[in-house]
């Protein structure tokens, strides 16, 4: 068996350094919000033929709003591994209907092989991004709110705050890596990021129902063997688990990674592997022993007023 | 209690197992048709999504009402340019939500459901003798002289047509201007008094444009101004790449898993898996006959209840080892195993579906569509691992496919 309980003390300050890390890289540099937060339009062109970046500068000159837009190539493959066409992405601000005609009109002319079917072109409003994030946001804590009250009646109050705590802990660490590395995120890691949150309430739970299972019969003095003892009843699950869900999720980022090259599709598929890692590692070495702290400090409050 | 295998219940296994595989077959191959199979959002499908917003001005105020109208109008215009299965809702207070799959000419489409067309036939003196409201008709027409522009001839109604004699009498000589959302199109001069309460409006527009004109005034003047709040274009073949490419790599990674599951589990592993592939055309099938769409968003939900969809049949399997390990016969051990996983399942799936079914109720768009195809995995998941995964185990364990615990890896 392997002791976690005993070694609790170093996951925590491994964990808070990640999370002091992530709050410090949140709060200096913000997280790098797409134009489906922060509005703007994306052009995405599969262009038919050779092109170099000056030919797009030059489309791009009568625009300009684009001025300062960010301007990247895309490289697919299909199926049988053979490069498809090569595309721009263009990333710039909001821009009206008729603008955005008129740059698809400007590089229709200048490219005749545009293929239009292969091409995309977004537009959002500012308010948009801000009541996206706003939804989400007020869903989650009325999510939180709904789940405290289930676990409380199912287990009890304590173990609902080390659940929550170790979902907080888990969603504050995957944004935090993506504000160190500034990868642009979009609608889709909303959604990766809702993905970790019921993760780690599935992963978490299943410990839990172990640990009550564990100390019906036991004394208060023991309870510290009976979280260690569930957790490592629990460790093939765990493994296993994620490891399978890591199968899928490997092949997609792979598939996504190599034959589309969209940088929205692979955010959004590390934003889960994240999750799953730190879902994992959250559950067996800070909600359980968590729980066991909230224990202890309850049992040293009610000897206090007693005494 | 060790003999060999007993070929009547295996042979029951065994057809049942095919069939599930061969109904999974069944359920891919109807889900993955792009026409009559599951529903795919925009961002897989391809197409046009628009979320526009009623503005107030004066006079116009914005309230359910003039949001139905105007929802009624923009869809008389759409169905005017045949495009199959459009989405025209309100969402929220003051917003329509419009989507249109496989679209023809993108720029008319645009032209055309946003535009107010507002016609208003002006005096000299700035009143406004007549409006769009008293039109019954109006066509695109051109002449077979090149010289002349195509015009619109339009044809008011009882109404119209008394307004309009009215002024072409009261203005004989003088110029009656033509505004169409308050912009000058043409400024005729009057010739004569016009008493069957036809007109043509002439302007600098070619065929195309004077029939997209028709189009607006027959359908309609939205009884508000609509502003674009956001707007996607998405082309069909960029979707469908994605879409293909997440098809094969989840059934890659599916297939890692069933093979990890029958390496890791032996005989309970193919069990697991069989469930697994039940599981499976199960969301498919839901997804497909329920009035659902599949975005982007929701295959993470997807990914994610496939991923608790794997658990549930470790969870079990684990316990069932747990029990072998304490001592218990193979029969007590599934028994037992099913009993203490339920809970376990039960309660960290109950936990997840609340999640689920407090985004639907708040958020709206990706999140919601992620929420609606969780929902239907979990549900999904929990029946196939209480019950299928149950039943197969059992039916093993009679047919003497896993007999002890070496059966499942558990060396006792």
């Amino acid at each position: 068996m392997i002791n976690f309980i005993d070694n609790r003390r170093k996951a925590y300050l491994f964990s808070l350094i990640l999370i002091a890390a992530g709050i410090i890289s949140l709060a200096v540099f913000g997280l790098n919000l797409g134009i489906d937060f922060t509005g703007g339009t994306v052009f995405q062109l599969t262009l038919g033929e050779d092109f170099s970046m000056e030919e797009v500068d030059k489309a791009l000159e009568p625009f300009e709003e684009l001025e300062g837009a960010v301007i990247q190539v895309v490289k697919g493959r299909d199926l049988t591994g053979a490069p498809t066409d090569e595309g721009v992405i263009i990333r710039g601000p909001y821009m009206g209907e008729d603008r955005r005609e008129a740059v698809m009109r400007e590089f229709q002319d200048r490219f005749p092989r545009m293929d239009l079917d292969d091409s995309r072109e977004e537009s959002v409003g500012a308010v948009i991004g801000a009541e996206l994030t706003r939804d989400a946001i007020l869903a989650l804590v009325i999510a939180i709110v709904a789940m405290i009250a289930y676990i409380t009646y199912r287990f009890e109050f304590k173990f609902a705050v080390a659940t929550i705590t170790a979902l907080l802990h888990n969603i504050v660490i995957v944004l935090g890596v993506f504000s160190i590395l500034q990868l642009e995120i979009n609608v889709p890691f909303v959604a990766a990021i809702l993905t970790v949150f019921g993760y780690s309430v599935n992963d978490t739970i299943v410990i839990m129902d172990r640990i009550r299972e564990n100390i019906k019969h036991r004394k208060k003095s023991e309870f510290a063997a009976s979280v260690n003892q569930s957790i490592n009843q629990n460790l093939m699950r765990s493994i296993n688990t994620s490891l399978t869900t890591l199968f899928v999720l490997i092949a997609l980022l792979f598939g996504f990674h190599y034959f589309i090259g969209s940088l929205d599709l692979i955010v959004f598929i590390v934003a889960l592997i994240l999750g799953v890692f730190v879902g994992t590692y959250s559950s067996i070495f800070i909600a359980s022993p968590l729980w066991l702290n909230l224990q202890d400090y309850n049992l040293k409050l009610t000897r206090r007023k007693t005494a | 209690m060790k003999s060999a295998i007993k070929p009547g219940r295996f042979l029951i296994l065994l057809v049942l197992c095919l069939l599930i595989i061969a109904s999974g077959y069944w359920a891919f191959d109807s889900a993955a048709d792009r026409e009559e199979g599951i529903r795919r959002g925009l961002d897989i499908a391809g197409g046009l999504y628009v979320l526009m917003e009623a503005v107030e001005t004066e006079g116009r105020e914005v309230d359910e009402d003039t949001i139905d109208r105007a929802i009624t109008i923009i869809r008389s215009r759409v169905d005017e340019l045949g495009v199959a299965e459009p989405v025209i809702a309100p969402q929220g207070e003051n917003r329509i939500r419009i989507e249109l799959p496989e679209l023809e000419d993108v720029e008319q489409a645009r032209e055309i459901i946003g535009r107010t067309a507002m016609l208003e036939f002006v005096g000299p003196d700035g009143q406004v003798v007549v409006t769009g409201a008293n039109l019954v008709q109006a066509r695109a027409e051109r002449q077979m002289e090149v010289s002349v522009n195509p015009f619109v001839s339009i044809e008011f109604d009882r109404t119209g047509a008394e307004l309009f004699r009215e002024a072409t009498q009261e203005f004989i000589g003088q110029q009656i201007a033509i505004y169409l959302d308050d912009e000058k199109i043409s400024e005729p001069v009057v010739r004569a008094v016009i008493t069957d309460g036809r007109a043509i409006i002439e302007g600098d527009f070619d065929f195309e444009e004077a029939a997209d004109l028709a189009l607006l005034l027959r359908s309609g003047s939205l009884p508000v101004e609509l502003r674009e709040l956001e707007s996607r274009l998405i082309g069909p073949t960029l979707g469908q790449r994605t879409e293909e490419i997440a098809v094969y790599a989840a059934g890659v990674g599916l297939a890692l898993v069933l093979l990890f599951m029958i390496i890791y589990y032996r005989g309970a592993g193919v069990m697991a898996g069989v469930a697994l592939i039940f599981y499976l055309s199960l969301v498919l099938w839901a997804l497909n006959y329920l009035p659902t769409t599949l975005t982007l968003p929701g295959i993470a939900g997807l990914i994610l209840s496939i991923g608790m969809a794997v658990d549930a049949n470790v969870i079990i399997f684990e316990r069932i080892k747990d029990e072998l390990r304490s001592g218990r016969t193979m029969r007590s051990a599934i028994e037992g195993g099913f009993q203490r996983a339920f809970r376990a399942i039960l309660d960290a799936n109950i936990t997840t579906l609340i999640v689920t079914v407090v985004l639907f109720v708040i958020a709206s768009g990706p999140v919601r569509g992620f929420a609606v195809t969780l929902f239907i995995g979990i549900i999904c998941s929990m029946f196939t691992a209480i019950v299928l995964t149950r039943l197969l185990m059992r039916l093993a364990f009679k047919a003497g496919i896993i007999r002890s615990g070496a059966y499942m890896g558990v060396k006792v």
